[in-house]
């Protein structure tokens, strides 16, 4: 039941000047939980963001806030329940850090907006929360953009929301800091108990993180479920209409384009040796082809994305003499092999095998 | 509040205040008569003394000083906001046209008054100036509605200020010759000629609009971090905007009805005040504004009126030799940092 959901959108639509861009949006999330919009560029993820923050106005449908009508409640109801972090970039003159968490208290606050001690404690606290308690009395323009989305978003705790929504947090962040926010995130939507609705790039880190994720793509929700639901390499290749590269759901990786052409190349690889020859040779635009490999091999998921043809063999088994045969089909066809196993067993001795009979064919060899 | 914040915020008030002071007794004991300090004493306190020294303080420089305390105040207070408004620091109400706007509103009313052989009161200009604002603002915001760069929006209203002076000077040179030098010496900018009632008028508009923008501060404050920060802490974004330019627009309007357009004034002092006070609070820099731009205005009306006595020198050349170094310091600044 919609109904038993802390924050739910029953059919809305949004967009701009009256003009709708997605339709009949339903989007449910209860307090403990992130929900991750996701879809590419310009499919309406901000759009969808600034609606239910009320800074545009949705063209139909309701938005439900612990069973209230969101449209009909006052900013200032608003304000003590839902906070928000944005991308744009805000520069507060002569604001210490401490001063632009203290923001958050102003929903709090009488007419003249001075801040009580108890104020200044839940500040304290909130900086405590993000790690960030040295930056108080920095000047907030003079921080770095990583510790800049953290005092954000211990603005946007000190203002005691049952609900925040983020807009790309992570964006302009490098990677330590990116985990360092999203882990600050997840600790405090457990600890507060808060719900949380953000959009994010990083698909790696929202199948990670999030409880729900939301795939916003053409004229409507396109897809709408768990991370396990949504992240198939299949319907990620679809969702961001990829006509190059490819991306490994399972492992969150980006590959670039297989180069293309008729392959000269055989690479002998297994057990992650492979890796590093597969993205030398893409690097330097040579087709090529691969194995023997089997399907549990890391380097099979690599190769899956890079190389022109895999023989490949089911997990667990010998390599068949069928695979060896064809195996050695295609390194005739071929210039040069490529082996990058250093010591082969008795899973792999085919391989050997395949290394040897090329040497007898007179094939150019190298070794890794 | 931390205690060292505190004392600087005390130590603020009171150099500004102690200032004011100074430059009060200052401007009351300077001019082209020379009084002593006892016989101004005297005239100011117990109102006793000689006829035309009494009218003197009384009649010229008493008025002329409260004017430009409170005209300066409400010129700087007019500036502070409008910075906000565009969250731009060279924003005020003369380069921004707004000042021009009013001028042009008040000589037409001026000049048809004239023609009529009926005096303007000073409710009617404030009227008429402030209805200019408005005009002029009104081109300001889409002019903003379509260009994001600061200078971009500087740049037109100062185009829009130059119309609007350009228009002013044509009404003014057909306009009937006998009352040109008194319209040509307003349209330049000056405190002289004020009177009690005007006074009387300006303290009440000015006081009015300062106390409404002083309740305005915990908004205001919200708004420095943008509109959406503002709207999310729970600030009803388009009532604040209106009220925010209402405001702005009768501060900088009574001004340029009593004592022309005056430049510069509006950048400077709001961006000196925050650097004195090391914050851009609201709640502190609105009531250091006014106190500054008071400090500002007597200080540049004293070179004014006393550096080439008799003859007197208009406000705004002024207030442009020391306030236009401030607006080319604080782009410089703000070039490095972005």
């Amino acid at each position: 039941m919609m109904r038993d959901y802390f924050f739910y959108t029953d059919k809305m639509t949004v967009g701009y000047d009256g003009k709708p861009l997605i339709k009949e949006i339903e989007i449910k999330v209860n307090r403990g939980e992130i929900l991750t919009l996701i879809g590419p560029n310009g499919a309406g993820k901000s759009t969808i963001l600034k609606s239910i923050t009320r800074q545009l106005k949705t063209i139909g449908g309701v938005v439900y806030l612990d069973g209230k009508m969101m449209q009909k409640m006052t900013d200032k109801e608003v304000s003590r329940r839902l906070s928000v972090v944005l991308t744009e970039r805000i520069r507060p003159e002569m604001m210490t850090c401490e001063e632009v968490v203290g923001t958050g208290r102003y929903p709090y606050t009488g007419t003249l907006g001075i801040l009580s001690s108890k104020d200044w404690e839940k500040v304290s606290e909130a900086m405590e929360m993000v790690h960030a308690s040295e930056l108080k009395k920095r000047d907030f323009t003079a921080i770095s953009d990583g510790q800049r989305q953290r005092i954000l978003l211990a603005r946007a705790i000190c203002q005691e929301p049952e609900i925040i929504i983020l807009d790309e947090p992570t964006s302009f962040l490098d990677i330590k800091h990116k985990l360092e926010l999203l882990n600050i995130l997840k600790h405090m939507v457990v600890r507060r108990h808060v719900a949380v609705i953000m959009s994010l790039h990083e698909l790696d880190l929202a199948q990670k993180i999030s409880d729900v994720i939301v795939c916003v793509h053409g004229e409507s929700i396109e897809k709408y479920g768990t991370p396990e639901k949504i992240f198939t390499s299949e319907y990620i290749h679809e969702l961001y209409d990829m006509t190059s590269g490819s991306y490994n759901a399972d492992f969150g990786c980006l590959e670039m384009e297989a180069p293309k052409g008729e392959p000269k190349v055989f690479v002998i690889a297994g057990n992650g040796s492979g890796i590093k020859e597969y993205r030398r040779l893409q690097r330097a635009g040579i087709a090529f082809l691969t194995g023997i490999l089997h399907r549990n091999d890391i380097d099979y998921e690599v190769a899956k994305a890079l190389a022109s043809g895999i023989i490949e063999e089911e997990p667990f088994e010998q390599i068949s003499e069928k695979k060896f045969q064809e195996a050695l089909e295609s390194i005739k066809s071929c210039e040069k092999v490529i082996c990058c196993i250093q010591k082969f067993g008795t899973m792999n001795r085919k391989n050997e095998m395949l290394l040897e009979a090329a040497r007898q064919m007179g094939i150019q060899i190298e070794r890794r | 509040m931390e205690k060292r914040a505190y004392s600087r915020y005390c130590f603020a008030f009171l150099l500004l205040g102690g200032l004011l002071l100074l430059l009060f007794i200052w401007n009351v004991n300077s001019g082209s008569v020379s009084l002593s300090v006892k016989e101004i004493f005297q005239i100011i306190f117990f109102r006793r003394g000689e006829e035309t020294a009494y009218n003197i303080v009384w009649e010229i420089r008493l008025p002329r000083i409260l004017a430009g305390i409170i005209l300066g105040g409400a010129l700087s207070v007019s500036g502070f906001l409008l910075q906000t408004f565009f969250s731009n620091p060279i924003a005020g109400p003369f380069v921004l046209g707004i000042s021009s706007g009013a001028k042009l509103v008040v000589s037409l009313v001026m000049i048809a008054c004239l023609e009529y052989s009926y005096t303007a009161g000073s409710g009617v200009l404030i009227l008429a100036a402030f209805f200019g604002s408005l005009i002029c603002m009104g081109f300001i915001l889409l002019i903003s509605r379509k260009v994001k760069r600061m200078s971009m929006l500087v740049i037109g209203g100062i185009m829009i200020g130059y119309i609007c002076s350009a228009i002013t000077d044509f009404v003014v040179t057909f306009a009937d010759d006998s009352n040109i030098v008194n319209l040509h010496n307003w349209s330049m900018g000056s405190f002289s000629g004020m009177s009690w009632e005007n006074v009387a008028v300006m303290t009440t508009v000015t006081a009015i609009a300062m106390i409404a923008a002083f309740f305005m501060s915990k908004p205001i404050s919200a708004y420095q971090l943008g509109e959406v920060y503002a709207q999310n802490m729970g600030v009803n974004i388009k009532v604040f905007r209106i009220m925010l330019i209402l405001i702005s627009s009768i501060l900088s309007a009574c001004v340029t009805a009593f004592a022309g357009p005056i430049s510069f004034v509006g950048i400077a002092v709001p961006h000196l005040v925050k650097n004195i006070f090391k914050t851009a609070k609201p709640i502190l820099v609105i009531p250091g504004c006014f106190l500054g731009g008071a400090v500002f205005c007597l200080f540049c009306d004293l070179i004014a009126r006393t550096v080439f006595a008799p003859t007197e020198l208009s406000i705004s050349s002024v207030t442009a030799v020391f306030g236009a170094p401030v607006v080319i310091y604080i782009m410089i600044r703000r070039q490095k940092t972005i």
